[in-house]
């Protein structure tokens, strides 16, 4: 419990900070008065109409995939098993990708066919296991040839269309939150809120499914439903992230992981994994906004650099020893 | 389908059959493509060659240097991949693995989008010294006391995240460095001359080389270390040595064609199927079998589509089935 409170109270900082931080021709001071009520025109539009939903997206969507991270990590029973592994990103993307060079460039049409392509590679790596067996192994692998053929056919698309038609996708795919207001951001926090309360409410399933088969079928849960069930549920969470925000990789895969470090405890508690995560992508988004100011970098960039180095830092610190 | 064999004799036999299959797909590529050229004519062209004949020019700036650059590649990515796999005990391992890729992709990247450089033999250093240098700081992260392959890939996985990470936030700054990386993401062995495969068939001779004495040292590795060692084979030699050929070989193709996936996975399997266990044995024969397949891809590519599809692309078309089938299979997920 301490261990999550501390994780919100650092991303409320973070994300006062977001608020308030200089840039587009607002003071601190003038953002601040935006909350006192002395301040309104233009800084209050900053504000309140472009700051304040990117932040509660990043906050809402960063909770929201360290809890799939962590459903997927149980599902395959592999610590390295994330959403990306079962393909649904990289169907994600190919989706985007078709709609986009189909002309489509408007939110609904990306976040239609996010979900679309997500949900069919997604469900093409389910069903390819289900006959033979899913044990964990082999839905990494499945997952891993069905995303390398999706890869392929992602680059090719990217290879074959106009510079900047590519640019603008390859920045979706790079997972950005530039961009996103209220009209696009209200619904899909709503959507991940509930999904992420439905997962919360499983979780104790998940604690069991841990076990591994036998044991937990012994306990009395029926596995393949269950199965079914946290498998549909890291679905909707990572496919509507994926539609508000492209593929941010790497926090479904280190929030778990950190979250455990930071609590000392392997039992699932998605509380502090879902508090990670959303620390992790409020403190990159702002790196995203302001390294290269004013260019702004996809946040998905920020995500996957830190979290090569972390591990790369883990792996160093572990040879020395 | 059982090809397996015990005896030499039976698996120079199967050689011999590769190797003229080899020939085959070598002679179909120079014929293959927008414009066909007839077998007579390639002969022709190959042994009196008349600038002035469009059917010529067509085999000697087109064709010849492609199918040059499929050999070279194909052999290279072929044996990488079974040193790879070997290496790490792993069937599942790819030469991309050790980070090659993402330290080309990354230099190619900071060549055109930092360093302004726009020919095309100044993009394969940059590239091959970007894989070197990657492969050589995943073999320094990833080294413990004892070596451990496991480590390895865990290292090559977060250092190739960060070069990726970096790298895409540079093209995505850039137009010509980004058009340069999509170009490169496909894996094309469409070369507009012979030299920049003379430039890399060194460094792909030396690789072959290493990773022919590397063979029998595998052998001895893939019954444990342990074994290994009181055998007389010091894992960790082997491993240092299985890197150094994987990277010459793997960073040569990276530079050259791009990202070819899946060839250095699917190869050996197929190796292994038709030869047995001996790592000598699987070398050479995942060194044919990578050229006929890289080869036949890009071959298939010429024709399946108009405006073509890279041999990259038509190699992890085909190569994703082959995992997924393999990986449905009980028995082969443990080597």
């Amino acid at each position: 419990m301490l261990v999550t409170a501390i994780l919100v109270v650092a991303i409320l900082i973070v994300a006062v900070t977001s608020l308030v931080v200089r840039g587009a021709g607002v003071a601190p001071s003038e953002a601040f008065g935006v909350f006192t009520g002395n301040q309104d025109g233009f800084p209050a539009t900053v504000v309140l109409q472009w700051r304040l939903p990117r932040v509660l997206a990043a906050i809402v969507i960063g909770a929201a995939l360290g809890v799939a991270g962590a459903i997927f990590q149980s599902l395959t029973r592999n610590p390295l098993g994330s959403p990306d592994v079962i393909g649904f990103n990289t169907g994600a993307y190919t989706g985007v990708l078709v709609v986009i060079f189909a002309g489509a460039g408007s939110f609904a049409a990306t976040a239609a066919g996010a979900i679309a392509g997500g949900t069919v590679a997604a469900a093409a790596v389910y069903l390819l296991c289900l006959r033979s067996g899913s044990t964990g192994l082999r839905m990494v692998v499945v997952g891993l040839g069905i995303s390398a053929a999706l890869t392929a056919a992602n680059r090719w698309l990217i290879r074959s269309a106009e510079l900047e038609t590519s640019m603008a996708a390859a920045t979706w795919g790079a997972g950005t939150l530039n961009g996103l207001r209220w009209p696009q951001v209200v619904p899909g926090v709503l959507a991940l809120l509930v999904l992420i309360a439905a997962a919360g409410l499983s979780a104790r399933r998940l604690d069991l499914f841990d076990m591994g088969d036998e044991a937990a079928q012994g306990l009395g849960l029926p596995l393949r439903a269950t199965q079914l069930w946290l498998m549909m549920a890291g679905v909707g969470l990572t496919a509507c992230s994926t539609a508000l925000a492209g593929p941010i990789s790497f926090v479904a895969l280190a929030a778990p992981h950190i979250a455990r470090a930071l609590t000392r405890g392997s039992r699932m508690s998605l509380a502090p994994i879902a508090a990670t995560g959303a620390l992790i992508l409020v403190v990159a988004d702002l790196a995203a906004q302001r390294l290269f100011a004013p260019t702004q970098l996809p946040v998905g960039v920020v995500t996957v650099t830190i979290g090569g180095i972390y591990l790369v830092t883990l792996l160093a610190q572990e040879a020395r020893r | 389908m059982r090809l397996r064999t015990d005896s030499t004799r039976q698996r120079t036999a199967w050689l011999v059959v590769l190797v003229a299959l080899l020939a085959f797909v070598a002679v179909l590529s120079l014929m293959t493509g927008a414009r066909p050229v007839a077998p007579d004519v390639v002969l022709h062209a190959l042994l009196t060659p008349d600038p002035a004949d469009p059917d010529h020019s067509v085999v000697w700036d087109g064709r010849i240097p492609r199918t040059a650059l499929g050999l070279v590649a194909g052999v290279a990515m072929g044996v990488a991949g079974a040193l790879v796999q070997g290496l790490t005990r792993n069937p599942l391992a790819d030469p991309g693995l050790l980070g090659i890729n993402a330290g080309a992709a990354f230099s190619v990247v900071l060549a055109v989008g930092v360093f302004r450089i726009e020919t095309v033999m100044g993009y394969i250093w940059f590239a091959f010294a970007g894989a070197v240098v990657a492969a050589v700081a995943v073999l320094l992260i990833g080294r413990g006391r004892n070596f451990d392959p496991v480590r390895l890939i865990l290292a090559g996985v977060a250092l190739s995240a960060v070069l990726e990470g970096i790298g895409q936030g540079l093209a995505l700054v850039n137009p010509q460095a980004f058009d340069r990386l999509r170009t490169w993401n496909v894996g094309s062995i469409a070369v507009g001359s012979l030299q920049p495969v003379t430039a890399i068939s060194v460094f792909v001779l030396a690789g072959v080389v290493l990773g022919l004495f590397t063979g029998r040292r595998l052998n001895a590795l893939a019954m444990g270390d342990e074994v290994a060692a009181s055998l007389g084979t010091r894992a960790r030699t082997t491993r240092i040595m299985a890197v150094l050929a994987t990277t010459l070989l793997a960073g040569s193709v990276a530079a050259t064609a791009g990202v070819i996936v899946f060839l250095g996975l699917m190869v050996p399997h197929l190796a292994r199927r038709m030869c047995g266990p001996d790592y000598r044995w699987i070398v050479v024969y995942s060194a044919v079998l990578g050229a006929v397949i890289l080869l036949m891809a890009d071959i298939l590519g010429r024709v399946i589509v108009p405006g073509e599809l890279a041999a990259g692309i038509v190699v992890a078309f085909v190569g994703a089935p082959f995992l997924i089938a393999l990986a449905r299979r009980r028995k082969v997920i443990e080597l």
